[in-house]
């Protein structure tokens, strides 16, 4: 059997929209990611110790185990547990928990990195612990860190063609269905790695350009 | 919790450790070797071997593993590829490693002092003796620490395979979720494994590294 890539025109429209569902889940997963990396790297950081165990055990566990695993966990385990979400649902959560755990480790190192007498001044100020945390070493750890994330969420988008096995119809899945149909992995699978190769491209043109700006808004 | 449950399944969990081991082994071995090739090729002064390793880390780095993955097993045979699952495991997770792990290594070996390379080419060392006897023996120390972090992604990423059906960690436990409907206890026989087999490679390469950095 040859290749024969006439076959892929009819099944654009489909790739076309399981490319926009690998962009949604991408977007989704990367800002609870990034919320949730700033929410633990706090909580191990400043929480009372009795408080951050169980967070730490969290990070732990997430960063020792594979991500496919982690979804599994979370698409079945959660079933069992009462809670039906759909697949999309538990995708999102599943990829932006595993990353926020390796952004919460970047953000960390970035708040060790601003001087203490950013904190000082501003409790100096006047500004609780919580307000200072907010709004002056919060701010700054997190432009520190700009590009390490960048490079997660790169990593994201590429590991989000895992939840095509929960069953979301995103760009893997789609072109599963597509040689379902057609008996010709090779064009379909390649014509997908295209799809990401492009989306990866405008991604890292959208980080490089944040890059950018917050060099010169400091 | 069933932990009589645990206790009935957890040969079966063992036997698909070793085959996750492995997988590891030999992928990071390839890897290895790929990323020698790739760093050596983008490193070189002939044009084209420095496209050639460019090209080989954009595109493997820029599209998923798990698409490559797909590609070579399921499309090879279309193009005269044959492998079984296992085969095609190895050889696509250690190609994709490999792509990291040139950039793991191009780096290491230009974070070498260029001092180091010019005072050697000085003493009349010829380009080739300079690298082998000057630079690489400090950048392999400086390596080994960043290839540890291309290792460590390496054995999570064995789980891909799981989606060519290779009877490895991964797999074996979304068999088990499927056929007694436990996803907890699954999940937590499947992760400890990893963490023992993750935070061990770890140790491993923290040992390496001080023994290093000691001479």
């Amino acid at each position: 059997m040859g290749l024969d890539f006439t076959v892929l025109p009819k099944f654009i429209d489909q790739l076309l929209l399981g490319s926009m569902w690998t962009v949604a889940i991408t977007v989704s997963a990367a800002v609870l990611s990034f919320f949730g990396g700033i929410f633990l790297a706090v909580v191990v950081l400043y929480a009372p110790k009795l408080v951050s165990l169980p967070f730490r055990v969290f990070s732990w566990l997430f960063m020792g185990t594979p991500l496919l695993l982690q979804l599994f966990l979370i698409y079945f385990g959660l079933i069992e547990l009462g809670v039906d979400l759909p697949a999309f649902v538990a995708g999102v959560i599943g990829l932006g928990l595993h990353f926020a755990v390796y952004n919460s480790d970047i953000i960390q190192a970035g708040i060790k990195a601003v001087d203490t007498g950013q904190y000082e001044g501003a409790r100096t100020l006047g500004l609780s612990k919580l307000q200072t945390l907010r709004k002056v070493v919060v701010p700054q750890a997190v432009r520190a860190v700009v590009p390490p994330i960048g490079n997660n969420m790169i990593a994201l988008l590429k590991d989000s063609a895992l939840v095509s096995v929960i069953g979301v119809t995103e760009l893997t899945l789609s072109s599963q269905l597509a040689i379902s149909k057609t008996f010709r992995p090779f064009e379909f699978y390649l014509a997908a790695a295209a799809c990401y190769y492009v989306i990866n491209l405008g991604l890292e043109a959208g980080l490089r350009r944040i890059e950018r700006r917050i060099q010169t808004a400091r | 919790m069933d932990f009589d449950l645990i206790l009935r399944v957890y040969p079966f969990f063992l036997e698909a450790a070793w085959v996750t081991i492995q997988l590891s082994v030999y992928s990071i071995a390839l890897g290895l070797a790929c990323g020698a090739l790739g760093a050596a090729a983008r490193l070189s002064r002939s044009k084209p071997a420095r496209a050639a390793g460019a090209v080989y880390v954009s595109v493997i780095r820029g599209t998923p593993a798990l698409i490559q993955l797909f590609i070579l097993y399921f499309g090879g045979p279309q193009i005269g590829i044959q492998l079984d699952a296992f085969e095609a495991g190895v050889i696509g997770l250690g190609v994709n490693i490999g792509a990291y792990m040139t950039e793991t290594m191009r780096g290491a070996i230009i974070a070498v002092d260029k001092g180091q390379g010019e005072a050697a080419r000085t003493l009349g060392m010829s380009r080739a003796q300079a690298m082998r006897k000057v630079i690489l023996p400090q950048a392999a120390r400086l390596m080994i620490r960043p290839l540890g972090v291309n290792i460590n992604a390496q054995i999570k990423g064995t789980a891909l395979v799981a989606a060519i059906s290779v009877v490895e960690l991964t797999y074996t436990a979304q068999r088990y979720i499927g056929s007694t409907y436990k996803p907890f206890e699954m999940f937590f026989l499947a992760g400890v494994i990893y963490l023992v087999i993750i935070y061990a490679t770890g140790l491993g390469i923290s040992y390496l590294d001080r023994k290093a950095a000691l001479r």
